[in-house]
Parts: structure tokens; C-alpha cells; sequence
């Protein structure tokens, strides 16, 4: 084998640090607010990058983006951290995509690159939704691994570790495969001036949803988006006694 | 489910150690070293390492030592009254409320006043016996005019975060702690006006701004303790100074009390009124040594949508300067801070608080510089440029460039924990100055030089010093010169005072750039004004405090 061909899927979001707040006509969140990389996809490029630093032969890594025209800053970020090259299918208002849309998207991305490893966030912060990844794995039949903190690839072996409630498990397959990553799976590095500048001149390609000739109409339909309900303030009890009436008043006892 | 709020669990964590750590605007430090000398160098005491837990006891209030012992110099003024019960009984009247009066006198109340006699630092500690809290303007009016006729001295109080000791009693003086007055009056969203009592918490008034799309012209690590009142009242300059100025622009007005109870309203809502004096000024930086501030009009610019952060290595001192230069001319009027830290700052920095450096490669000198405006795509393009342009030309020799908001607050967390981990050893001398640019770190050597050839620096236990390190707001040619030491030990106060003073005074640099006088500095304020000058503030002092009883004891 020549090397791998890593396919690294990479979504702009509301910023982490950002609080959303619900717009006016209950559709949706605000948007009007800072974005950047998804958390989970800053761990999969960090861990492309890392295989390709640890000798794994990695013949290209390559930063794909579905979105605004704004993801393009996001893929430069992805190149600036490692990334080869870029493609950014540029989805305009009211081409918002699914899951499963992304993930047949992503097949086909897979077939014409010809990549053999797909590493994905496990989740996107913004629709928490945690199934691209697994519609993917579906799609082509290749063996997955979500949730990875650890991932080692020797020949066409890969061993990933895995979180699981009270534990990690580890995995054993066969490439080509999809890995979703976990939070402890790297520590992201920065991207440096040298490296950003770098990227300024990497390829990044434009495309279209029409180029790829899928079929990604929603299924889903948002009723209403309201805010949580406000939380009410506590009371300060003064002692061990104060707090079991208060609770006996509460029926919590 | 679970695992959403696991990554917001983990990722929190990670926002909480870095921008203005939280633990350190909420929480009273505990010192292990005791302040045990008699420089005027202000101190950070010993802070919680990161995984929060504190080396040795926490010093109890009670173990700091009152400042009537370190400065037995200093003897209690005895035209003032000793505070009788028929004075305490008038101020429970005044006030009602059981928590607006904290009484010492009638019973033993020392560990609910104890936090009010002893400072932030752990430095000062007074022997006050009442505390009081007003809520409302004509509380305070009547509790001053009471006091004066009565010859008791008081005290102010914001949030006590002071760092030369100014914001706690000396000897018996009253507490007045403005706390209760808490109420943000107005806000006038087309002229970005802010009305509020002197009690706001910092941190509180900027929320409320940020929910309005405004920012407070200031920010500073202790928000989420001191008030605005206090903050004006030292004139504080803090992180944002560079791009918004200072508090004396940027009030437009104060509603104060005089000793005598005189309400003075001047709560102007205009930034033009050439009407004769402008009285409000002696009040911003006065250290509440005239009057007690109630209220401030203040004007607060717009919140930047679009914030960057980068942080740089450089070669040497003289790099910075070129960067600073180059980033006001690239980067105009979206620089909001340019912060600089010597490499051996961020060295101890990473030593202490266990985190990794944002460069790979050490570098002598590092850069903090933030733009803050409103067009992301301007700002960006135009960093874009400053950032080819200081690669390319050589002044810089690495850097980053934050990438989402949690990098943004990692890289100020490289700055803003400077001060916090430098106390990892045991305790730092702390010098706040301001020096001309050009010469600003010439102190920083001089002052190592000096140290080593005492043989007081070194890397083991046998050298009281760890190092000598400069940090600061290089934006406003602000020095933080710090030595951080394993104890308090006479012979490197020895060395530094008063070299550092003369030092200053030959550059015309001031002795205290943003923390004020206190009583802290109180002997060196003439290595930056003159007789004159003096002369000049006595009289003032006099004319509206002709008593003497507020803050007495204090730099005037
Ligand atoms: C972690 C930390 C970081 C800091 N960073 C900075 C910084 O970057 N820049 C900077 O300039 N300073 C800084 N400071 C010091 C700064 O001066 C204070 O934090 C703040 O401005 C004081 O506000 P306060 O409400 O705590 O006032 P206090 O400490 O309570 O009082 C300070 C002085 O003002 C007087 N005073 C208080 N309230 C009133 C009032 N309503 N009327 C009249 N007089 C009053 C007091 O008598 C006292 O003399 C820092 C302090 C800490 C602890």
C-alpha cells in the first residue's frame, strides 16, 4: 500500500464558549454569533496529523466540508493544523443537511477519493445528533469504531481504543474503516502563523450539492425551539435540621 | 445524553483554568507565607496549584499580622472618638436591618468582621469593631455627617481586592462597605450609558452590558469581586485600558458624599460640559479620601463581535517594541490589548501550573495581542496582513493564533495566570510601574543583575528569590516587575528598596501605575510628585475632609 488516503469531515458550529439563544420565530437557535470548528473535528484532524508524525505512511489527508460559505475558514483551519488540501461543498440557505444526507454525501466523497480511512467528530455540538459516522460505516460496509481515545494503525490493522460506560474496549478490524473520535483521544494543537500562512496557499476545491446528484431532502421537521424552562432560585438552610423540614416540606422525604 | 454532557464537563474545565481563572474573583486566597516584611512591594500570596489544592495551612485571617505592628511607626490619631454603644445603637436605627450593621462592640463578632479588617493580600489588617452597609445615598449622607460631627474616622469599602491596603482600617476606624448598593439605575442603549450605585460588582455590571451588546470600559482580574465604586475610586486600569482609556475619560459623572453629608449630584449624562472645574476627577483615583462614591454615569462602547487573540515568541526585548509599533500601524483601532511577558514568566508559569506553553521552542520574550471590532471579515483580513507582515520581516520568531473562543481564553490564560502561579513558590515581590517604553525592561536586568550578585537568586532552597520576571500591559508602557521568592527575606528587600524607586524617579516613571497609594506606598510618594504637588493634594484633602476622618492614616 502506498499510504492512507484519510478522509477528515469537518463542521463549522457555534462556538463551544457561545451560550445559544433561541431566535424570535422559535425556528432555531441565533446564528448572528461566533462559529468555528467543531470541537470532535479539531480531534480527528489533530490525529490524522499525529498518524502521518508517528510514521504511520499516510499518502494524504484530506479536509471536507459541507456548509455556508463561512466553512470555508474552518477547512483552512483543518489545512493549517495539517490538512493537505481542502473541498468545501458550499450549501446555501435552505440546503441544511442531515445526517443521512452528510453521510451519503460522504460515500460518495469516499468513492472518488478513493480514501480508505474516514476519521469523524462523534458528535457535532450543535445537533448532538452522533450518527453520521455510523450512516456512513452503513453505507460503505466498512467496520467502524466510534468513540476512539486511542487509535494505532500497523499494515491495514487498526486497534482502537474505545470509551464505554465504566470502561474502554478495544477494537480490532480491518481497513478501509470509520473511526468517530472522543474527547480523549489528543489534545488539539494550535495553528501557527507559519503553518496558517502555509495553508493560505493549499488547494481547496468548491463544489455544489448538484455536483454529487443526491437525494438530501430533510425528513425531519423542527416544530418549535423554546429555552428551558428558568431555573428558580434556592434557599439557604442554616443547619442539618433546617435542610430535612425543608425537604419534608418539599416531599422530598 | 451522558456523553454530550461529559464533553461539556471536560471542555468547561478546560475554559475555567484560563481566562481571569474563576477561583480567583470569587475566593479569598489562603497565604502560606505569612507577610512577615516591611517593603512596600505588594504581594500575591500563595494560590491553589492547578488541581486546586493549596501546599501548607491556609493562614487564617486572625494569623495576619495588624498593619499597627508592621508599621508601629503609625500611632492612632487621638482626636478621633472611641466608638461608645450610644454610637452603635444610633447606626442600628439608621439602618434596621440586622445585616447592614455588623456590631464588634456589644459582643464578640471578630470572625464576621474579620473579613473586612484583613485585605485581599492578606497583608493588612485593621482593628475595626463595626461595619456598616447602607443601601441608599441618604443612608450614607446621614452615616458621614454623624461621623464627622462625632469625630469618628471611617473607612470605605468596595469589594476589597486593593492591592496596597487601602480598602481596610488601620487602627478602630468604621467600615462603611457599599455592598447593599447594588442597583443598576439606567442604561441608555443609543448612547451606551450606564447609570449605577457604586456597590455593582464588576463582573455583574459587564453581564448586564453584554446581554445590551455593551462591554465596561474596563476589565480586570478581580471582576467578579470588586465594585465599580472601588474600581473608580483607584482609577483602575486593567486589560482594556490600551483601547478604551482610562476611567478618567470614560465617567461622565459621580454622585458622592462629603464628610459633612453633603450629597454632591453630578451624575452628568454628557460627555461635553466645559463648566468650570471638573470636581469628579478628584474623586476617580482619590482612594476614597475625600468622599464616599455612590454612583457613577459611565460611557461603555459597543462589545466587539468579532475578538482575535494571537501570541507570539520573540528574540529579544527590542522585537516586542518593533511589534507593538507594527501592530499599531497595521491594526489601528481594532488593538485592544498588547500584553508582553518575559520568557522567565512563562516559564515559572508553566512550571506551577502544570499546562503546556502554547509554542513548542522557548523563546526569550513573548507577545499577547488582541483586536477587538465590528466586522470579522475586516478584522481578519487585516491580521492576516500584520501577521505575514511580522513573520516575513523577521520580528517575530513564532506564534499562534487562536482558533475558536476556548483557545482564546487558553492564550489569555498564558498571560492572565502569570500573577497567580508566580506565588507557587511561597510569595513575590510585586512592583506596578509605569516606565518609558524604551527602558521599561532594562529594569527587569538590572534587577536580576543586582539579586545575583547578592547570590539571593538561584534554583535551590538556599536562595530566598526564584527569579526576577517582567510582565505587563506593554500597551501603556505598565511594568509588572515581580520576584518571586520562596520566603520573605530582609536582604533582598534590602536590594530592591529603594533601587527600584530611584530607578523610576530617574526615568520620570510613576511608582504606582494602576494600584494606587494605599498605605502601601505611602513612604515613596515622593520619588514620583513633588513638594508642590504635595502641597496641592493636602490642601484639597483639607478643604473637603477638614476632620481628616475619612480613610485616615492612608498616603495623605
Ligand atoms: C486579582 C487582582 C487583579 C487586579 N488587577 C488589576 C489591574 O489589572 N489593574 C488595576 O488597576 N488594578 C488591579 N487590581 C487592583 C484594583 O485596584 C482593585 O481590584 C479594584 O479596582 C478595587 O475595587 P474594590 O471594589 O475591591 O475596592 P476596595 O479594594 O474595596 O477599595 C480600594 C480603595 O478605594 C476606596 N473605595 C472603595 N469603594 C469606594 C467608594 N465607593 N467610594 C470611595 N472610595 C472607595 C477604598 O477606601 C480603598 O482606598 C487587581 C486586584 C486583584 C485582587
Amino acid at each position: 500500500m502506498s499510504g492512507l488516503r484519510i478522509l477528515v469531515p469537518v463542521k463549522r458550529v457555534i462556538d463551544y464558549a457561545v451560550k445559544p439563544r433561541v431566535n424570535r420565530t422559535q425556528t432555531g437557535v441565533d446564528t448572528n454569533v461566533k462559529h468555528s470548528m467543531n470541537p470532535f473535528d479539531e480531534l480527528s484532524i489533530e490525529e490524522a496529523v499525529r498518524l502521518r508524525e508517528r510514521k504511520t505512511p499516510v499518502q494524504e489527508i484530506l479536509a471536507f466540508s459541507a456548509g455556508p460559505a463561512k466553512s470555508a475558514d474552518i477547512i483552512r483551519t483543518a489545512m493549517a493544523m495539517g490538512a493537505d488540501r481542502g473541498i468545501h461543498v458550499q450549501c446555501n440557505e435552505g440546503e441544511e443537511l442531515e445526517p443521512l444526507g452528510v453521510a451519503k454525501l460522504l460515500k460518495k466523497v469516499v468513492e472518488g477519493e478513493k480514501s480508505d480511512l474516514v476519521i469523524l467528530g462523534k458528535q457535532s455540538i450543535d445537533d448532538d445528533a452522533a450518527q453520521t459516522g455510523q450512516m456512513l460505516a452503513g453505507l460503505l460496509g466498512w467496520s467502524q469504531a466510534t468513540q476512539a481515545s486511542k487509535v494505532q494503525i500497523e499494515g491495514d490493522s487498526v486497534t482502537v481504543v474505545r470509551e464505554v460506560d465504566g470502561g474502554v474496549e478495544t477494537l480490532k478490524a480491518k481497513l478501509p474503516m470509520v473511526i468517530t473520535t472522543d474527547l480523549r483521544l489528543n489534545e488539539p494543537r494550535y495553528a501557527s502563523l507559519p503553518n496558517i500562512m502555509k495553508a493560505k496557499k493549499k488547494p481547496l476545491e468548491k463544489k455544489t450539492l448538484k455536483d454529487y446528484g443526491l437525494d438530501t431532502a430533510p425528513r425531519l421537521k423542527t416544530v418549535k425551539v423554546t429555552e428551558p424552562p428558568a431555573r428558580k432560585g434556592g434557599v439557604k438552610v442554616d443547619d442539618v435540621d433546617g435542610m430535612i423540614s425543608k425537604l419534608k416540606e418539599l416531599g422530598a422525604l | 445524553m451522558a456523553t454530550s454532557y461529559r464533553f461539556a464537563a471536560s471542555l468547561r474545565r478546560a475554559s475555567l483554568t484560563s481566562r481571569a481563572p474563576a477561583r480567583f474573583q470569587k475566593l479569598r486566597p489562603a497565604s502560606q507565607v505569612r507577610w512577615t516584611g516591611n517593603t512596600s512591594a505588594t504581594s500575591e500570596p500563595h494560590q491553589p496549584d492547578n488541581k486546586g489544592t493549596v501546599k501548607g495551612a491556609p493562614a487564617p485571617a486572625k494569623a495576619v499580622k495588624f498593619t499597627s505592628e508592621t508599621y508601629p511607626e503609625l500611632q492612632r490619631n487621638s482626636k478621633f472618638t472611641n466608638l461608645t454603644q450610644e454610637h452603635v445603637d444610633w447606626f442600628k436605627n439608621l439602618l434596621g436591618s440586622e445585616s447592614a450593621v455588623i456590631d464588634g462592640l456589644s459582643k464578640d463578632a471578630s470572625a464576621d468582621i474579620e473579613p473586612f479588617n484583613s485585605d485581599w493580600m492578606r497583608k493588612y489588617r485593621g482593628h475595626a469593631k463595626l461595619v456598616v452597609k447602607p443601601q441608599s445615598t441618604e443612608e450614607v449622607s446621614k452615616i458621614l455627617k454623624y461621623c464627622n460631627e462625632n469625630m469618628l474616622a471611617v473607612v470605605p469599602q468596595g469589594g476589597n481586592t486593593g492591592l496596597v491596603g487601602g480598602s481596610v482600617p488601620v487602627f478602630d476606624e468604621i467600615v462603611i462597605n457599599l455592598a447593599k448598593m447594588d442597583k443598576i439605575r439606567s442604561f441608555d442603549q443609543v448612547s451606551g450609558i450606564l447609570v449605577a450605585d457604586a456597590g455593582v460588582i464588576l463582573e455583574v455590571a459587564d453581564n448586564y452590558l453584554a446581554e445590551k451588546k455593551h462591554i465596561f470600559p474596563l476589565d480586570l482580574g478581580a471582576k467578579g469581586s470588586c465594585q465599580i465604586g472601588g474600581n473608580v475610586a483607584t482609577n483602575a486600569g486593567g486589560l482594556r485600558l490600551l483601547r478604551y482609556g482610562s476611567l478618567h475619560g470614560n465617567v461622565l459623572g459621580i454622585e458622592a458624599v462629603l464628610p459633612d453629608g453633603t450629597i454632591v449630584d453630578d451624575l452628568s449624562k454628557l460627555r461635553k460640559n466645559n463648566t468650570g472645574y471638573d470636581i469628579k476627577q478628584l474623586f476617580i483615583g482619590g482612594e476614597g479620601t475625600i468622599g464616599i462614591i455612590t454612583a457613577i454615569s459611565i460611557l461603555c462602547p459597543q462589545r466587539s463581535e468579532a475578538v482575535n487573540v494571537a501570541y507570539f515568541g520573540l528574540e529579544s526585548y527590542d522585537k516586542a517594541q518593533e511589534a507593538f509599533r507594527e501592530a499599531k500601524k497595521y491594526l489601528g483601532e481594532i488593538l485592544s490589548a498588547f500584553e508582553m511577558m518575559d520568557g522567565r514568566s512563562q516559564n515559572l508559569f508553566k512550571k506551577a501550573s502544570g499546562k503546556k506553553l502554547p509554542l513548542e521552542e522557548e523563546h526569550p520574550f513573548y507577545c499577547l495581542i488582541e483586536t477587538s471590532g465590528s466586522n470579522t471579515d475586516h478584522d481578519s483580513e487585516k491580521l492576516q496582513n500584520f501577521l505575514e507582515h511580522v513573520m516575513e520581516s523577521g520580528i517575530v520568531s513564532d506564534g499562534v493564533l487562536a482558533q475558536d473562543q476556548t483557545q482564546i481564553g487558553e492564550l489569555w490564560g498564558c498571560r492572565e495566570g502569570v500573577p497567580e502561579h508566580l506565588g507557587h513558590w511561597g510569595g513575590v515581590y510585586k512592583y506596578d510601574l509605569s516606565i518609558p517604553i524604551s527602558e521599561m525592561y532594562d529594569l527587569v536586568n538590572a534587577t536580576r543583575e543586582r539579586l545575583t550578585k547578592a547570590g539571593l537568586v538561584g534554583d535551590d532552597e538556599s536562595h530566598p528569590a526564584v527569579d526576577v520576571v517582567g510582565y505587563g500591559h506593554m500597551g501603556d508602557a505598565n511594568l509588572h516587575l515581580n520576584v518571586p521568592v520562596r520566603r520573605y527575606d530582609k536582604a533582598v528587600e534590602k536590594e530592591l528598596e529603594p533601587f527600584v524607586y530611584e530607578w523610576v524617579q530617574k526615568r520620570n516613571g510613576s511608582i504606582s501605575a494602576e494600584h494606587g497609594l494605599g498605605i502601601a506606598k505611602k513612604p515613596f510618594i515622593g520619588y514620583s510628585r513633588n513638594g508642590t504637588f504635595l502641597k496641592l493634594m493636602k490642601q484639597i484633602k483639607d478643604l473637603y475632609d477638614p476632620n481628616g476622618i475619612m480613610n485616615p492614616y492612608k498616603y495623605i
